[in-house]
């Protein structure tokens, strides 16, 4: 087969072609929002890279709670660990590695900048890994509701920690973060966490996790190893929250404590609750739908917010598969073959 | 630095409003295998609650005493509506389906009440008015305010009042079986829906007097006053061993103990996480708690 | 080889007993059955055997080797599978997948090739999917593959559950009552279907069941168990016989 076809379908041609279609999106959106050429251009570019971000933050937590069926309200402390770890190496690095990459030019000043996000994005990847599993090995042995409350209890100690680290900025918040995430980097690192939960959702270990979620005693009785696949789930979910944590701090510049709190565990479960548990497209929809919406809406905080409160309880009610529900458009398609 | 025997003075009277908190947790947890997540902003509610009734009334009777039962009572009635109306309409359409619909709708009300909170009172704090004298006694050098005094006895008599409740009277009895076995009640002729609303109802006004005792005491309510209080008294209803009644109560008193000693003795600034690592230490050591006992699935 | 050897297995739970000093064994190949009145104990075995509980007392042994106290999927790894009592099929998952899912242990791919899409992974899927559909042809369930469990008939869930059993690949298999609920002609096919498995598979089956038809004709050697203790052993036509299994346990068509 020549070069092209073997291209066409090998299982890289979809990441590939997406990272060249954003690579080539990079520069008019640059344009466009950043350079102010459009008029609301940065505010919209902001709302595009935390729409991105909660994507991000959305499809991972959907790996453990809606396709494994382990309710973890923690989200938000392994987001936290995964921006402070970045932002920490990234200002610590930082002078030096200028120092050894020069940014002379626009294309060495990119590499400069990107490497910079990369490693730090490494360290905030490795964290979470450990701390995923230093929460996840005692918890999961918990079952539904202790299972929520102990993770719950987990984020709030986590950021109550990073309250008290000093070298972090405690109570007065992290300042001096470089501004290092772009839209490519972030679309990026999107497309890399939708795949990868994709593609373990489509192999033999997405159908663990999801006979963990429908009957764990029939699962541990066809051999799954219950303990080390639901650790899985939820290490692999944490490490991708981290790196939404460290596109996050190199985006906003600042951390404070008060943004990881239990409230924004709960804003990510309403974004998956909403879009439909257990599909990645309910994840991302309802990630794009609850980073927006609040956009038209501000300036009404509190009432935005009693909006949601009935939304989700009015969806719980009447529609609690979500919009999407369990529907995926990839199962349309298998159903075609035999 | 306060003394010792202060400590737990204030350990006592902070674990009493846990302890309060908490009966509510443990009884709808008790016959509906939920965790009230809203139940924290009851008790922020019957603080506001108390806020209008002790306005309205200041001063009007003549004695301190009955203006207070007053505003207990208004409290608690408006609150155990709130609770009733709560699980009418957010909680029995989904009795039947997985418990992972009902937590998240419990976090929706509790989302809702915390942000219409914000909306209709104002986020900013509001002062209770000082319909109690404060009087001050000195024993054995520690110092307790007649408010401490009461926050105690109130505590103890409603706990005392609750456990005379569940194993003596008739829906007490029907409470039990409910949390037993929801269907087998149903089945035995009981009115499973009127149960589980007083059941709502009794919590809530317990919650609703914990938040007229600390009101005033600490005279500060903002409406998101419940988040941290709510998600404590929980961590006490866990510790004494989740549906046991004696277990909410003492796991109260144990939690305020605790806290109070950490922020005394130790920071003061790691007195929240002290809840948190109670709570996993116990989940993953114990997590009937010190009460309760272990339910496995029959296979 | 391939013997499973309980011996002298006690379980208690508090107060009550469900098991007493137990003695069981199922040899390579045969065909066993077990049973006794209600509450006599036998779901208690099979959740000994399978790990769900451990024995108070006594030895469990699987070709030798201790399997007692190990957990469930570890069991599921020797070779021992089992069906429920109760239906426990992956309800949300298509017919294929639960199949599909009774073959992980015996997976290949590992969490790189799965994360880049090796063609060893694809290999291995399409392979899985190839045994997964001769398996449910021999149930007669490859029409209904993309099923959603939860959607059968009550016939074909109950023979799905026997088939995912099987993609275990088991050397060992504890049927559950898996004539529960069954008519006359139903039960007729199950015997021959659990004679065939047998037959073909080389399994040892221990089966649990109250259709006294079903275990009568299916069954080489039968164990009767009262009260957690056994009464009587042997080929069926001594237990139709047996005084102690008529007083204990009246048995319905035999």
């Amino acid at each position: 087969m020549s070069f092209w076809r073997r291209l066409i379908h090998s299982s890289a041609f979809y990441p590939i072609a997406c990272i060249t279609v954003l690579a080539l999106l990079s520069l008019p959106v640059r344009y466009f929002f950043v350079d102010g050429y459009l008029d609301q251009g940065p505010y919209l570019y902001q709302i595009l890279i935390l729409t991105g971000i909660n994507i991000i933050l959305a499809v991972s937590l959907t790996l453990i709670n809606g396709i494994a069926g382990q309710f973890s309200i923690g989200h938000a402390g392994f987001f936290a660990t995964g921006a402070y770890v970045s932002a920490f190496i990234t200002v610590t690095l930082g002078p030096h590695w200028h120092r050894w990459f020069s940014s002379a030019t626009p294309v060495s000043s990119w590499l400069s900048d990107s490497g910079l996000l990369l490693f730090g994005t490494l360290g905030a990847a490795l964290a979470t890994a450990l701390a995923g599993l230093l929460v996840g090995i005692p918890s999961l042995r918990l079952r539904g509701d202790y299972l929520a409350i102990v993770t719950l209890g987990f984020g709030e100690i986590i950021r109550v920690l990073i309250l008290n680290i000093d070298a972090v900025g405690g109570a007065r918040g992290f300042v001096g973060i470089p501004k290092l995430s772009t839209f490519f980097w972030v679309f990026f690192f999107v497309i890399t966490t939708i795949s990868t939960v994709y593609n373990v959702l489509h192999s033999s270990y997405g159908r663990a996790f999801l006979a963990i979620r429908e009957d764990e005693i029939a699962a541990q009785a066809m051999g799954v190893d219950l303990t080390r696949h639901k650790v899985m789930a939820f290490v692999i979910s944490s490490i991708f929250a981290g790196v939404a944590g460290s596109l996050f701090a190199h985006h906003t510049m600042y951390l404070h404590p008060n943004t990881f709190t239990f409230i924004k565990s709960f804003e990510i479960i309403i974004m998956i609750t909403i879009g439909g548990l257990g599909s990645i497209e309910g994840a991302v929809l309802g990630a794009i739908l609850l980073t927006i919406l609040p956009e038209a809406f501000r300036g009404f905080d509190s009432f935005r917010m009693v909006i949601y409160a009935l939304v989700l309880i009015l969806i719980m009610i009447y529609r609690p598969q979500g919009i999407l529900g369990r529907f995926t458009l990839w199962n349309k398609r298998r159903r075609k073959a035999p | 630095m306060e003394s010792f025997l202060q400590q737990i003075i204030n350990g006592l009277s902070l674990g009493s409003i846990y302890a309060l908190i908490a009966l509510g947790y443990t009884m709808v947890y008790g016959v509906l295998r939920l965790i009230n997540f809203a139940h924290g902003d009851i008790y922020m509610l019957g603080a506001y609650m108390g806020l209008f009734a002790a306005h309205a009334i200041m001063g009007k009777t003549g004695h301190f005493l009955i203006d207070t039962i007053l505003v207990l009572m208004f409290s608690m009635l408006v609150c155990a509506m709130a609770g009733v109306l709560i699980e009418r309409f957010a909680y029995r359409p989904v009795r039947k389906a997985p418990r992972l619909s009902m937590l998240i709708i419990a976090i929706g009300v509790s989302l809702f009440l915390e942000n219409g909170g914000q909306l209709v009172f104002g986020a900013d704090p509001k002062f209770f008015p000082q319909i109690i004298p404060e009087s001050r006694y000195q024993w054995f050098g520690v110092t307790i305010t007649n408010q401490q005094i009461m926050v105690f006895i109130c505590a103890i008599v409603m706990m005392i009042l609750l456990n005379l409740f569940i194993f003596y009277t008739k829906m007490g009895t029907a409470m039990r079986a409910v949390s037993y076995n929801l269907d087998a009640a149903k089945l035995m002729g009981i009115n499973t829906n009127a149960v589980i609303a007083s059941t709502f109802a009794i919590g809530s006004s317990l919650a609703a007097t914990a938040g007229i005792l600390v009101s005033i005491n600490i005279p500060g309510i903002n409406p998101l006053m419940g988040v941290m209080t709510g998600l404590k008294a929980f961590v006490a209803a866990v510790l004494g061993g989740i549906g046991n009644v004696m277990g909410a109560v003492v796991g109260g008193l144990i939690l305020g103990m605790a806290e109070v000693m950490v922020a005394g003795y130790g920071s003061s600034t790691y007195r929240d996480a002290i809840a948190f690592l109670i709570l996993i230490a116990l989940l993953l050591f114990k997590p009937s708690g010190l009460f309760g006992k272990n339910q496995a699935e029959k296979v | 080889m391939n013997e499973l050897k309980l011996s002298n297995v006690t379980r208690e739970f508090g107060g009550l007993v469900a098991v007493q000093k137990l003695d069981l064994q199922v040899g390579q190949g045969e065909l066993f059955g077990l049973i006794g009145p209600n509450g006599a104990g036998k779901t208690t075995v099979f959740n000994l055997i399978t790990g769900v509980y451990s024995p108070t007392h006594g030895s469990i042994e699987y070709s030798q080797k201790s399997i007692a106290g190990l957990a469930p999927h570890q069991i599921a790894a020797c070779g021992i599978a089992r069906t429920f009592q109760n239906i426990r099929l992956f309800a949300g998952l298509s017919v294929l997948d639960n199949v599909k899912l009774a073959m992980h242990q015996k997976r290949k791919q590992r969490l790189p090739s799965v994360l880049f899409r090796s063609s060893s992974f694809k290999q291995e899927e399409q392979q899985l999917e190839a045994s997964a559909l001769r398996l449910l042809e021999i149930f007669g369930l490859e029409n209904l593959c993309h099923e959603n469990a939860g959607n059968l008939p009550y016939g074909s869930q109950r023979r799905l559950e026997i088939a995912r059993a099987l993609a275990t690949q088991p050397k060992l298999l504890l049927l559950d009552e898996p004539a529960a609920g069954m008519n006359p002609q139903e039960s007729l096919e199950l015997m021959k279907l659990i004679k065939g498995l047998r037959d073909e598979f080389k399994l040892g089956i221990l089966l649990v069941e109250h259709n006294m038809r079903v275990v009568m004709g299916v069954c080489e050697r039968i164990q009767v168990i009262v009260h957690g203790e056994t009464i009587a052993m042997g080929r069926p036509e001594e237990i139709r016989r047996n005084i102690k299994v008529i007083e204990a346990y009246l048995g319905k068509d035999s």
